[in-house]
């Protein structure tokens, strides 16, 4: 078989391991999950992101059996589980409170499930040093819960929910106590173990970039719904609403009124291009290099895209743009180029404060024209310099605050208005030689593929 | 540390003259010389050396003995069970009914319990003895254990039981794996107060028993009616000393292990 992209979701063939249907879960008059359906497909590695409350922990419980849906159904393999008491699910789950057994060692930890289902004294003996040996705990088998580190016991935690290799893994919040080394070690750990082993894992965390790291597909949740579900890299770049823009990474939101984008003269006196032809190989594409960096999507995709994701991500052509057109590593590098950006046409115009130029947002949805929209911008897409930048979009500010993170730096511009609009700009140079501080007047500048525009939540 | 000023001298000298002077007395005429009560003419262990040849009242220890042992036995399985039911099952309708059910014989005046007890084995024939005997005090002692061992669940945290039911144990495995042994010094505890209390009961005993089936405190009760000898002294304080030591030790494992236990669930459970 070659190689292919793993995307069970995109095929209408393939069956779901997990299907929730309509699933509602009340507590009394609280409704902790609401008429939720889902699909999980087998080897995924499925992230359950949202703010605490939400329900993840309650849609976990229901899938490993200690909750009953007040309503709907939960199959798993096309078959309703409602019934099957917990002990007899092949689901295991490492609890978010951990819940190892006091009273017994580490060993004994691991060794409790296994113990339920086989007599066989090696077998239980091999398995148990096998998961010691993969968690790091193999010096401290001998000692009880109370005697580890808290990082010691979510390893524990999660060496016991995996010594039986269930069909099914559920990890409420697994990495939480550990240190960011050995978090990114353990995600790697985990999803090594799930390629050996095929598990099909669900996990929560709080934490989007692991999320982003290990997750095949990501929900995003927000009281007892969800809100999206799609790859990492869409939910990240394509967000479906302000609430996802805004839950996932860093974001600017400039709310506006958006209006159908006139063909604006400067524009069509730059590049007197065509209407976007699916031709490939623009004379303009700024990168010249198509072969790796810019997979062309296959026939569903192109079907998906046109379907269902244009209104969001606009034309085709356009979505690779972004990714292409990522503003220059460092504000010092950008040059007063007299190369005209390559501005796609088409559209819609964001008027974001009275009396300022509307904001060009050539991936937006037309159909959102006289709407109140909301232009979800991520930071490292606004570059920052002291001259005036050639963008399409073009902001005066003052500099407010400047974070420093190491490789990267954000700068928190207020712009005219009292907005505050951050901007990333990686670290090419020392701190002592960088050229924008705190209470310059910059420029903020973006492309017109930069953002995305979406409907100012209810 | 704060001095203590002389009303609190005082009242605490009281209260505690209060609650222990007539023990002690009791305890020192036990090794009186003198048959007398009133007259003090020496220290002696010979009551104690009498009552060993006393079979009546040995007769009576071992039936006070075993009717101990059986009914706290009992009760702490049946007060174990229902402080679990008690406590897991929920908000179900009628729990707060049951559990003031259960515990209504801690208020209830013994005399009351014990008749109707005894109308109880009348009605249904049973023969007075030391069955009818366990029966009672398993009745009354086993609230006392489901109060001990339900104030210990209510602080276990479910989810590991829940965690057994994941990785494959059957609810009976949950609770003898996992539950049993942690909640297993309270379930001592409460074991060491129904035997103690059981130990110690007249007016049950006296309304449930027949003649087969005579307890210490009957015996003690009724010997004294015909006066009050250095013998009895002797007996009632060798009770005084397992009672404390079977209250302290319950208390103390108690203790003990609300310290570990909360040491270690605290480190088995994050924040
Ligand atoms: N047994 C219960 N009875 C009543 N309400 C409950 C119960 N369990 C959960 N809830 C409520 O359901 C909601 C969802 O809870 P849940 O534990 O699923 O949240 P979560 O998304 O896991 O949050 P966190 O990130 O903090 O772990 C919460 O508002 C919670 O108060
Ligand atoms: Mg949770």
């Amino acid at each position: 078989m070659a190689e292919t992209v793993f995307a069970p979701w995109t095929d209408p063939e393939a069956k779901p391991l997990i299907q929730f249907k309509g699933v509602t879960k009340r507590f009394g008059d609280f409704t902790a999950i609401d008429n939720l359906t889902l699909d999980i497909y087998a080897r995924e590695f499925f992230a359950l992101l949202g703010p605490s409350g939400c329900g993840k922990t309650t849609m976990m419980r229901m899938l490993a059996g200690f909750e009953t849906p007040t309503e709907g159904q939960i199959l798993l393999n096309g078959q309703d589980i409602g019934a099957v008491p917990p002990n007899k699910r092949a689901v295991n789950m490492m609890f978010q409170s951990y819940a190892l057994f006091p009273h017994l060692t580490v060993w004994d930890n691991i060794a409790f499930g296994l113990r339920r289902e086989t007599r066989d004294k090696d077998a239980i003996n091999a398995r148990v040093e096998e998961m010691l040996r993969l968690t790091r705990l193999t010096k401290f088998a001998k000692r009880k819960p109370h005697q580890i580190s808290g990082g010691q016991r979510q390893r524990v935690a999660l060496a016991r929910s995996l010594a039986k290799a269930p069909k099914l893994l559920l990890l409420d919040e697994p990495l939480g106590a550990l240190d960011r080394k050995l978090r990114e070690e353990t995600q790697f750990e985990l999803m090594d173990i799930q390629e050996k082993t095929g598990t099909t894992f669900i996990i929560v965390t709080h934490d989007q970039e692991e999320a982003m790291t290990v997750a095949s597909r990501v929900a995003v949740m927000d009281e007892g719904r969800i809100v999206q579900v799609a790859t990492p890299d869409v939910i990240y770049e394509a967000p479906n609403s302000v609430y996802v823009a805004d839950f996932i990474g860093d974001v600017n939101l400039i709310p506006g009124q958006a209006a159908v984008r006139e063909t604006a003269p400067e524009a069509a006196e730059v590049v007197a291009e065509p209407a976007p032809e699916p031709t490939p190989a623009a004379a303009s594409d700024p990168v010249p290099d198509t072969g790796k960096e810019a997979p062309q999507p296959n026939a569903f995709g192109i079907w998906l895209h046109d379907n269902m994701l244009k209104p969001i991500l606009g034309e085709r052509r356009a979505q690779a743009e972004p990714l292409k057109q990522l503003p220059p590593p460092a504000p010092e590098q950008i040059k007063a180029a007299p190369v005209p950006q390559d501005v796609p046409e088409g559209g819609v115009t964001i008027t974001w404060a009275a009396g300022k130029a509307p904001l060009i947002a050539a991936n937006g949805d037309t159909a959102l024209a006289g709407e109140k929209v909301v232009l979800a911008l991520r930071p490292e897409k606004v570059s920052i310099s002291k001259e005036r930048p050639d963008h399409p979009n073009i902001l005066r500010g003052k500099v407010i605050d400047i974070a420093y993170l190491g490789n990267i730096s954000t700068y928190h511009v207020e712009i005219e208005g009292g907005t505050m609009i951050k901007a990333q700009a990686a670290n090419t140079r020392r701190l002592s030689r960088r050229g924008i501080t705190w209470e310059d007047d910059v420029w903020l500048g973006f492309t017109a593929t930069a953002g995305v525009v979406l409907k100012e939540d209810a | 540390m704060r001095r203590f000023s002389w009303f609190n001298v005082t009242s605490l000298t009281l209260g505690f003259a209060f609650l222990y002077l007539p023990m002690v007395l009791l305890v020192v005429y036990s090794f009186n010389e003198s048959r007398l009560v009133t007259v003090w003419a020496g220290f002696s262990t010979k009551w104690y050396g009498e009552l060993l040849q006393n079979e009546e009242f040995l007769d009576a220890a071992l039936v006070t003995l075993k009717v101990g042992l059986m009914s706290s036995t009992l009760a702490t399985i049946l007060g174990t069970m229902a402080a679990y039911v008690l406590v897991r099952a929920g908000r179900f309708r009628g729990r707060t009914l049951f559990s003031g059910m259960i515990y209504a014989p801690l208020v209830m005046p013994e005399v009351i319990t014990g008749l109707s007890l005894l109308l109880l084995f009348i009605g249904i024939g049973l023969d007075r003895g030391v069955l009818t005997i366990v029966l009672a005090h398993t009745t009354f002692s086993m609230c006392y254990v489901s109060v001990v061992v339900s104030s210990r669940l209510s602080s276990f945290d479910t989810s590991l039981e829940e965690a057994a039911l994941d990785l494959g144990a059957s609810p009976f495995e949950a609770f003898r794996l996992v539950t049993l042994p942690i909640i297993a010094p309270a379930v001592i505890s409460g074991w060491l107060l129904a035997f103690t209390l059981s130990l110690d009961d007249l007016v049950i005993a006296s309304f449930t028993t027949g003649p087969s089936a005579t307890t210490l405190p009957i015996k003690i009760f009724s010997a004294v009616r015909l006066g009050v000898s250095p013998e009895i002294n002797a007996l009632s304080t060798i009770l005084i000393g397992i009672v404390t030591v079977g209250v302290i030790s319950a208390s103390l494992i108690t203790k003990r292990a609300a310290v570990r236990q909360a040491r270690e669930e605290q480190a088995a459970v994050r924040s």
